[in-house]
């Protein structure tokens, strides 16, 4: 089922625990209190777009719906800001996937970054639409940081689905 | 079917179509920004959430935790002596103001007596601890370690060892949520100490507050300290808040534009004292001009 894509090797089918394991993780390291702190990149927001990329039947928009409730309970924001921009996110994001895998890494780490731009816009207007204070231009620097990320990340999240590297004469691939 | 030897893949096993799913969850979203905007319906679903995800809040704050600690451990020895000396300082010069305020205080409490006034309410509190600034940027929010299992209540007014802070808006079982003074949503009825002028300070973003509604010709210059009024029944009377930075009068306007600076550190980490609830003053009982009133204000005219 693995289409070859031109920027990946063949690899192993993802475990579900794995993707689970690294969407919690992502949480664990967004609720690292980081104060106000600019360019600090959405890590929930780049594990789900990941996810959403490389395996859009198994993380969708339900996932990042729960995530993004989680979130807005534990930033203390508007119930449902999250919500919406990672539901939005999952979208672009499973939309993109049969596209841009066969893109090299900076090229995708390209074609995903307006997905987090745009996440962030929609966080920020539903807020100003909500009577809060602009946090300033800084804060949509989060989205570089993501998008630089995105080939790093990448090879982290495969580790576990690389092929061994042993040759077998008989496999016809 | 099976020409091809293998099962054909599962076509219309996969559920609504995206686009369906994307407006119903987008639908979900909005609805819940609506009501916890507007409403403030959902604040049970909140703390089962925050409940759930305490163990994880907790264990995310502990590498911050762990770098504060290393970081306290290599202060040097005279840092520790230079910060001791100066303690050790104010505690001598604020010796002198104590002494004589406990005698102060009694003197007040008689005088109060004779006068037949409501005597006013002692400060107690709970002392917390900031565990860490809440990561909206939207607003200026901290998370401090104490709950409702302490018998922390939303509306309590936050203290350090300075002014006011800011004020308990939302109480999670073992934590609870305080707004700063400097956030965009947050009033605080004050007074300008020096002159006794009423007015309400707002938070004005980027850690300034701002006295809106003063007229342009109002007493107040840069240096004012200003003090809580206490006519909110939350805040005590007389707790610094602020200190008027810049006072900008300009004809065009009505009102003067007036920025201060919070006297407590605001936005900074650390011990906060959480006082109690105030009982708010009973209001005095209605006399007969009042009743006779009474019956034309229930027509409402």
């Amino acid at each position: 089922m693995q289409p070859t894509h031109s920027s990946s090797r063949i690899l192993l089918p993802v475990k579900v625990w794995f993707i689970f394991f690294s969407l919690i993780a992502a949480l664990f390291m967004n609720l690292v209190p980081t104060g106000r702190v600019p360019g600090v990149p959405d890590w929930v927001a780049l594990a789900l777009a990941f996810w959403c990329v490389r395996e859009p039947f198994k993380v969708g928009m339900a996932a990042g719906f729960i995530l993004g409730i989680i979130m807005d309970v534990a930033n203390a924001a508007v119930m449902g800001q999250h919500a919406l921009a990672y539901v939005l996110l999952a979208y672009g994001a499973s939309t993109l996937s049969r596209r841009v895998l066969w893109f090299p890494f900076a090229i995708q780490a390209l074609h995903v970054f307006p997905l987090f731009l745009a996440t962030q816009i929609v966080v920020v207007a539903v807020r100003l639409l909500g009577g809060a204070e602009f946090p300033g231009w800084s804060y949509f620097l989060s989205s570089f940081a993501a998008a630089l990320l995105w080939s790093p990340l990448t090879y982290v999240l495969l580790l576990p689905q690389y092929q061994p590297l042993e040759k077998d004469e008989n496999r016809p691939i | 079917m099976s020409v091809a030897g293998h099962q054909p893949p599962p076509f219309f096993k996969r559920g609504p179509a995206p686009l369906a799913r994307l407006t119903f969850f987008v639908i979900v979203s909005l609805v819940l920004l609506g009501v916890d905007l507007r409403y403030r319906y959902l604040e049970t679903a909140r703390q089962t959430v925050a409940l759930i995800t305490y163990p994880l809040q907790r264990a995310s704050a502990t590498p911050a935790d762990f770098l504060r600690e290393v970081g306290s451990y290599f202060t040097s020895v005279s840092a520790l002596q230079s910060d001791n000396a100066r303690l050790h300082l104010r505690q001598v010069e604020a010796a002198g103001v104590l002494l004589r305020q406990q005698q102060l205080e009694q003197e007040n409490q008689r005088l109060r007596e004779l006068l037949e006034m409501k005597e006013r309410q002692s400060a107690r509190g709970t002392i917390a601890e900031v565990l860490y600034s809440a990561r909206d940027p939207f607003s200026r929010k901290v998370i401090i370690d104490k709950g409702s299992q302490q018998g922390i209540a939303a509306g309590q007014a936050v203290l350090d060892d300075v002014g006011v802070i800011g004020q308990v808006t939302r109480v999670f079982p073992l934590m609870s949520e305080v707004t700063l003074i400097t956030d965009k949503d947050q009033a605080v009825p004050v007074q300008v100490a020096r002159n006794g002028l009423r007015s309400v300070v707002f938070g004005a973003g980027g850690g300034a507050l701002e006295l809106r509604y003063l007229a342009a010709n109002a007493d107040v210059r840069p240096g004012d300290t200003l003090v809580t009024s206490g006519l909110d029944g939350i805040y005590l009377p007389g707790l610094p808040v602020a200190r008027v930075t810049r006072v900008e009068r300009d004809n065009v306007y009505s009102f003067a534009r007036i920025v201060c600076e919070p006297a407590g550190g605001a936005e900074q980490h650390g011990m906060v004292l959480v006082l109690e609830k105030r009982e708010a003053p009973l209001p005095p009982p209605p006399d007969d001009a009042d009743k006779t009133e009474k019956p034309a204000k229930g027509k409402k005219r």
